[in-house]
């Protein structure tokens, strides 16, 4: 909507004059500076920017100049509208700044409100316990064998060269099912999967065996009638006490920390010959309890060891019973209680707490142990 | 196996530096497990003096029997000092032993002249128990033999050590002073003459003929033999250092004849065993009961024989459980002149399991069941029967013997499979050294054959002597190294799944129980269980720890509601368990009371297919299951609004997530099967197998376990689950063209299933409907009585254009109109 020239006054245009433009840039400038809002911010806008505002009307008089005038006047009013324009966006990100501020903080919630709406579940720690063992043996290219937990007395018994008249065979120790002569129990030991992995799978044979067994003991704070145990087998070319050893220092660390140190006592397995118990060194006071009064260890009882399984290597007879060639081939076996385990690793006091199924038991340890 | 270490150093010349700490740790090292080592009256300090009671006054004012005494205690002490005592097992001229005031006892318990009983007593008249000797407070220590005023403490063993021996089975030569001090001596390259090889010479017999003695089954018994003394002192005392001895090993002093039999026992490892001869009818002969079935054994316990016993008899029957506990009519007693002594080798599982049919394990048993030195017998009954004739006087009557021919074991090993099996270098004169240290008598250079000395019948195979040979190089000597194990697959299908399923069971915010898979009838009664139902197809155990629940779990839901009530008694009453588990359930065939004949392949080789197959099937299905229960609420209430309380749909919810979680889709059909309500039941199936069941408990079921009502639940065969879930999950394809969303309300009669009209509008829609999804459910006075009202939201969207209105109204229109046709469905407002 741009209006004619004044036809009489060709030569001057008095709002062009740099005194009139500074005026009404200063004007401007100033109601930018006063508008307290967005709102009064864009009437401002309109009345200082807008097409009706002086300084657009001025503008258009640039047409009415001397071609010589144009090119000056043009300048200076391109700078002066510019820098109108700049103070209102300016002043529009400030005030929309402000706005968002004080609309967030109007927008706040109290984070520390509860936000558990229903209950975690959790693993059971014997249950993840066995997972994390099992990780470190998997990660050397052991798999995971099974087997049933009502079991053939010949693959708890007779082939591991448990005799018939070994005590362990009897019904104080040995649940049987059915009845006494019936060849099935409930499995007293993991060690029956060894017999089930020789059987069934090619040589050689790197498993780790994990599962629930079964004795004839009452509960109590040391004892369960059923617990867990979890069981490795190596059977190779040239296996040595020197691999069994290697392998259990491996598991050592990785469940109980870099540099922790275990002991080999000889003892006696009818399944595996030489036979040897387990001791892991204290992981917590390192053997430093010993004979320190001052410094006793709950973990270890301030014996600098902790009793954590039995080991050897199987025993010959155990080997043929699969089948194996004993000229061949030779293998180390171990196992461990995965109660015990969890019972000094993490300083569970009472058998009961693991078997009776109290949920503030099993939900403080989560999903990881 | 306790072993004073003073008798040790009889045997072996120990190095006087070497206590029993660090002689338990060479032991424990070379296999022995020494529980523990104490020593013998820890916490005496000062003096402990022999006194003679010299005068007992009876003070009988008191509420207990009191005595006042005069003890002499020597002039160097005093002399005669009054000492107030308790004890009544004592008379006039005993030696007794007294602290006197300065002394302390076990227990920070200072002896001081003090006033009791209206007398001062000026010291203390010590038991064995005060002295910390042994548990005996019977009464006080009444010495044998000693010197007024000489010092009793090296009389009782004081400050000597005791190591406490748990003995595995394998190595029952370590059930005498004998077979230890051997280790011992190995342990610390000490020479060892063995007692056990010396015969100790007797007097010619002149006492008498010797007793016939015989062996009638020779499968029971290897070697008997039997010593005769007449004229023996059965007064006679027995020496105060072998009381001292029995006591420190934890055996109870009785009689010289039969303190020297258990003595001699402790030393060597032979049981003995001592009858009056004047009791004896005849010649004594082992064997087994056979028809004789009635004992009375020493503990007074009247015994019914089983024919397999192993016994001794006389001509008038039995007399003895050999090997195990004599009879009462041979008992040696106050009067016995003449002793018959029985020094025997029985076979070990003969008397193994003649003890185990009486429940009957004692020392002597012990022994055998583990193996006692194939010949030690002659030798160990003369040490035996010099010791009786030295302290109880007597004529030696002369021995008789019965002997079955003994071929020692000769094991053929090759040198090298020790180092072979250890994986670390080990000489070959090493291990003839340690082979020969332990007994063997060894031959050959490179395949050696090794004879095993008698008293290690455990040694049979190479494998033991590797043992042997690598325990006493120590096993700390073995390096470390890891074998490489070939390239493994990782977790097989069925344990990645069920890991998996157990994960997601967690994240929907149920806690893993581990529960005891015993169960009883009621809990099948419980469960509301018909008669045909699976799930009573328990096997039964033979020997149940509980009689109320003798039968192995065929569902996990009552160890899961029991482990529910208990929770909820300690104050938890809102909890979702869970438990993933193997169940077991007779195969078709089975029988609950199992069968008596199974089969037993060999072990000494590979059994054949057959054979492995027959062992499989006396096996019950052991299938795993995956269950929840859930009690009270799912939510909590709180700020965000009112508590919700479990209900079906988050069983259902349960099921569907952990089907997702391995794959698998589950189809959801209204069910009715216990143990759930008939109304609010869910069977899962996965294509179109029934996997398992998920809803509200049945009412009953609620009762019968005392939960709270409308406790929910969930049990699936997990097994059968991942057998149908996919195996490679294949990739979506999806269209990018634009979604068409589309509300239907359907009023439909309250019996059609929403899964039913569901489907019916999906079909309907055609190829273009993307989903179907309720999102409401109403009744009320808006629709006929008996219908609901169902709100469906519909997505359209077609793979390869953007539909038009006249597509989406069709496809709308073609939905509605095939629920209607299928279900009598009527767009509501219609």
């Amino acid at each position: 909507m741009s209006a004619p020239n004044n036809p009489y006054d060709p030569v001057g245009v008095a709002s062009l004059e740099a005194e009139a433009v500074d005026s009404m840039v200063a004007e401007a400038l100033a109601a930018i500076a006063a508008a307290p809002d967005l709102g009064e911010l864009k009437a401002v806008r309109l009345a200082h920017a807008g097409d009706r505002s002086p300084l657009a009307l001025a503008n258009r008089e640039i047409a009415a100049l001397p071609p010589a005038a144009k090119a000056e006047a043009g300048k200076r009013m391109g700078a002066a509208r510019a820098s109108v324009r700049d103070a209102l966006d300016s002043r529009q990100a400030d005030l929309e700044a402000e706005r968002d501020a004080r609309v967030l903080v109007e927008e706040a919630v109290d984070v520390t409100l509860p936000t558990r709406r229903s209950r975690r579940g959790a693993r059971h720690p014997l249950t993840t316990l066995m997972e994390r063992m099992c990780d470190v043996f998997i990660a050397m290219g052991y798999e995971v064998a099974e087997g049933p937990e009502a079991e053939a007395e010949w693959f708890n018994f007779d082939a591991l060269n448990v005799p018939p008249d070994h005590p362990a065979r009897t019904m104080q120790d040995t649940f049987f099912v059915g009845n006494e002569s019936s060849g099935v129990v409930l499995r007293t030991q993991t060690s029956p999967i060894q017999l089930r992995a020789m059987l069934a799978r090619d040589l050689p044979i790197y498993v780790v065996a994990p599962g629930r067994v079964f004795r004839t003991d009452e509960l109590d704070a040391t004892h369960t009638p059923v617990f867990h145990q979890i069981e490795g087998l190596a059977v190779d070319e040239g296996i040595t006490m020197a691999h069994l050893r290697g392998t259990l220092e491996h598991l050592a660390e990785a469940m109980f920390g870099a540099g922790v140190h275990i002991r080999l006592r000889p003892s006696y397995f009818p399944f595996t010959e030489p036979s040897a118990e387990l001791d892991l060194e204290c992981f917590v006071c390192r053997g430093a309890s010993v004979g320190n009064p001052d410094a006793p260890c709950r973990t270890c009882g301030s014996e600098g060891w902790i009793e954590w399984g039995g080991c050897g290597m199987v025993n010959p007879r155990v080997l043929r019973a699969a089948g194996i060639d004993t000229d061949r081939y030779s293998g180390f076996a171990f196992g461990m209680g995965v109660e015990r385990t969890l019972m000094f690793r993490h300083g569970v006091t009472d058998m009961r707490d693991m078997v009776e199924g109290d949920v503030r038991f099993t939900e403080a340890f989560g999903v990881e142990v | 196996m306790r072993v004073p270490l003073s008798w040790i150093r009889d045997l072996v010349a120990l190095p006087d530096d070497a206590d029993g700490r660090a002689v338990a740790a060479k032991l424990i090292a070379a296999g022995l497990e020494v529980e523990s080592v104490e020593t013998l009256g820890a916490g005496v300090v000062g003096e402990l003096i022999v006194g003679r009671v010299v005068s007992i006054e009876e003070l009988t004012e008191f509420k207990k029997p009191i005595r006042w005494c005069q003890v002499d205690v020597g002039p160097a002490r005093g002399g005669v000092r009054g000492i107030v005592c308790g004890a009544r097992n004592f008379v006039s001229g005993d030696l007794v032993v007294v602290a006197l005031p300065g002394t302390v006892l076990p227990g920070d318990f200072r002896i001081a002249a003090r006033q009791t009983y209206g007398h001062v007593s000026d010291g203390m008249i010590c038991s064995e128990r005060e002295l910390g000797l042994g548990e005996d407070h019977s009464g006080i220590i009444v010495l044998t033999e000693g010197t007024v005023g000489e010092d009793a403490g090296a009389l009782l063993g004081i400050g000597d050590e005791v190591l406490d021996i748990a003995v595995t089975p394998d190595r029952g030569y370590a059930l005498s002073v004998r077979g230890v001090a051997r280790e011992v001596a190995i342990a610390f390259g000490l020479a060892f003459v063995d007692p056990g090889t010396q015969l100790v010479p007797l007097p010619a017999p002149t006492g008498g003929e010797p007793r016939a003695c015989g062996v009638d089954d020779p499968s029971m018994c290897e070697l008997f033999t039997l010593r005769r003394i007449v004229g023996f002192d059965p007064q006679a005392p027995t020496p105060e250092w072998m009381r001292q001895r029995l006591i420190a090993c934890g055996m109870r002093p009785v009689s010289l004849a039969v303190d020297v039999t258990n003595y001699v026992m402790l030393e060597l490892g032979q049981p003995l065993h001592a009858f009056d001869g004047a009791k004896v009818a005849g010649a004594l002969r082992a064997g087994r009961a056979g028809d004789d079935n009635r004992l009375e054994t020493l503990d007074h316990v009247e015994r019914a024989l089983d024919p397999e016993d192993v016994v001794i008899r006389d001509d008038s029957g039995v007399i003895g459980l050999a090997g195990t506990m004599g009879g009462l009519t041979t008992e040696i007693d106050e009067r016995t002149t003449d002793i018959l002594l029985e020094a025997a080798r029985f076979v070990p599982t003969a008397v193994a399991r003649t003890a185990r049919r009486h429940r009957l394990s004692s020392e002597a048993s012990r022994r055998f069941e583990r193996g006692v030195d194939r010949v030690l017998a002659p030798y160990a009954s003369a040490r035996a029967a010099a010791l009786l004739l030295e302290y109880g006087g007597g004529t030696y009557a002369g021995l008789t013997a019965w002997e079955a021919p003994y071929r020692p074991t000769v094991i053929d090993m090759a040198v090298d499979l020790p180092e072979r099996t250890a994986g670390m270098p080990i000489e070959a004169s090493e291990v003839r050294r340690l082979l020969e240290a332990v007994g063997c008598e060894v031959e050959g250079d490179r395949d050696l054959a090794v004879t095993v000395p008698p008293w290690r019948p455990d040694l049979t195979d190479p494998a033991d002597l590797v043992e042997e040979v690598v325990r006493l190089v120590g096993y700390d000597a073995l390096p470390s190294r890891l074998p490489m194990a070939p390239a493994g697959y990782g977790l097989s299908r069925e344990q990645r799944l069920r890991a998996r399923a157990a994960r997601a069971l967690a994240s929907a915010g149920v806690v893993d129980v581990l529960t005891y898979p015993f169960i009883g009838v009621a809990d099948l009664d419980g469960l509301l269980l018909p008669a045909g139902d699976a799930r009573r197809r328990a096997p039964l155990l033979a020997n149940p720890l509980s009689e109320e629940q003798p039968l192995l779990r065929t569902t996990l839901l009552p160890g899961l509601l029991s482990a529910a009530r208990r929770n909820l008694s300690r104050g938890s009453d809102s909890v979702a368990l869970g438990e993933i588990g193997r169940v077991f359930v007779l195969r078709d065939g089975q029988d609950a009371a199992g069968v008596t004949d199974p089969p037993r392949p060999g072990v000494d080789r590979r059994p054949a297919d057959d054979d492995l197959t027959a062992l499989e099937a006396l096996l019950p299905a052991q299938p795993y299951h995956l269950a929840a229960v859930l009690l009270g609420d799912r939510e909590a209430a709180g700020w965000w609004g009112p508590a919700r309380p479990a209900t079906w749909s988050d069983a259902l919810e349960i099921a569907r997530v952990v089907a997702e979680s391995v794959g698998a889709e589950l189809d959801v059909a209204q069910g009715a099967d216990a143990p759930f309500h008939p109304g609010r039941t869910a069977t899962l199936s996965v294509g179109g197998t029934v996997i398992g069941h998920a809803g509200e408990l049945h009412p009953r079921v609620i009762a019968a376990y005392d939960i709270p009502p409308r406790t929910c639940a969930v049990e699936m065969d997990l097994d059968a689950l991942q057998a149908r879930a996919r195996d490679v999950a294949p990739a979506p394809r999806f269209s990018t063209h634009p979604v068409a969303k589309e509300d239907v309300a359907l009023v439909v009669a309250d019996a059609v299933p929403v899964a039913d009209v569901e489907a019916a509008l999906r079909e309907g829609a055609g190829e273009i409907c993307e989903d179907v999804r309720l999102f409401d459910v109403y009744v009320g006075p808006q629709v006929p009585a008996g219908h609901r009202s169902l709100a469906f939201a519909l997505r359209f969207r077609a793979g390869d254009r953007t539909l038009s209105a006249d597509d989406i109204v069709a496809a709308r229109s073609a939905a509605v109109a095939e629920a209607g046709r299928r279900h009598g469905a009527v767009l509501r407002g219609s």
